[in-house]
C-alpha cells in the first residue's frame, strides 16, 4: 500500500466532503512526524507505536573492499517501535 | 524543554493547517492508524514516500536467556513491525 492508497482507502471508509482536505490531511499526519524527528523530539502514538532519534556516535571503519580505514561521521537514525494495541493486533 | 509529540499535536497540526474541525481531523487521524494497521494485518507493506516503509516481519521461536538469572527460556514465535525511513527523512534527520 502506497501514500495514495492509504488517501483513497480513508476516503472510501467515509463519505468525507473534500477530498482535498483528506490528501493534505494525510501529509500533514506524516510532515508532523518528520518535523518532530527534526527536532529529536520523539514521536508517542498510543496504541500505533513511537518513532524516535537513535544517535550514532563517530567510528572508524574499514572499506570491505580496499581495507582502508575511513572515518564515519556521528550520525542521528530514526527508530520507530510498535505500541501495545497494534502488536497484540498482530499476534493473535 | 523537550516534549513528545502525541496524537493531539498531530490532530491541532492538521486542524491549523488544512482548516478542518478537531473532530475531523482526529477521525481522520484514527482512519490513518486503522487501515496502516489493517493493511499490516493483512500481511502488505505500506510505502509512505518521502516518509518510509512499514515491513511486517515474522520471528520464529528461539532460545533466550534471562540476562539476570542466566535461565535459558523459549522466546516465542511473533510478528513485529519494522520501519525504514525514507532516503528523504534520513537525509532531513542526519
Amino acid at each position: 500500500m502506497t501514500k495514495s492508497d492509504l488517501v483513497i482507502k480513508i476516503i472510501n471508509l467515509n463519505n468525507y466532503i473534500n477530498q482535498k482536505d483528506v490528501q493534505k490531511s494525510v501529509d500533514t499526519f506524516f510532515e508532523t512526524i518528520i518535523t518532530s524527528l527534526i527536532n529529536s523530539n520523539k514521536v508517542e502514538l498510543r496504541g500505533f507505536g513511537s518513532f524516535g532519534i537513535k544517535k550514532r556516535e563517530a567510528r572508524l571503519a574499514r572499506n570491505p573492499k580496499t581495507g582502508s580505514i575511513v572515518a564515519v561521521p556521528t550520525k542521528k537514525i530514526s527508530f520507530f517501535r510498535m505500541g501495545k494495541g497494534m502488536k497484540e493486533r498482530l499476534n493473535k | 524543554m523537550i516534549k513528545n509529540t502525541t496524537r493531539n499535536d498531530i490532530i491541532l497540526s492538521i486542524n491549523n493547517n488544512v482548516g478542518i474541525s478537531m473532530s475531523l481531523s482526529s477521525k481522520i487521524v484514527e482512519d490513518i492508524f486503522e487501515t496502516i494497521m489493517i493493511e499490516l494485518e493483512n500481511g502488505n507493506d505500506v510505502k509512505i514516500s518521502s516518509f518510509g516503509t512499514f515491513n511486517l516481519k515474522h520471528k520464529k521461536t528461539r532460545i533466550g536467556r534471562n540476562p539476570k538469572t542466566g535461565i535459558e527460556s523459549a522466546i516465542s514465535a511473533r510478528n513485529v513491525v519494522t520501519f525504514n525511513g525514507s532516503n528523504n527523512l534520513k537525509k532531513k534527520i542526519r
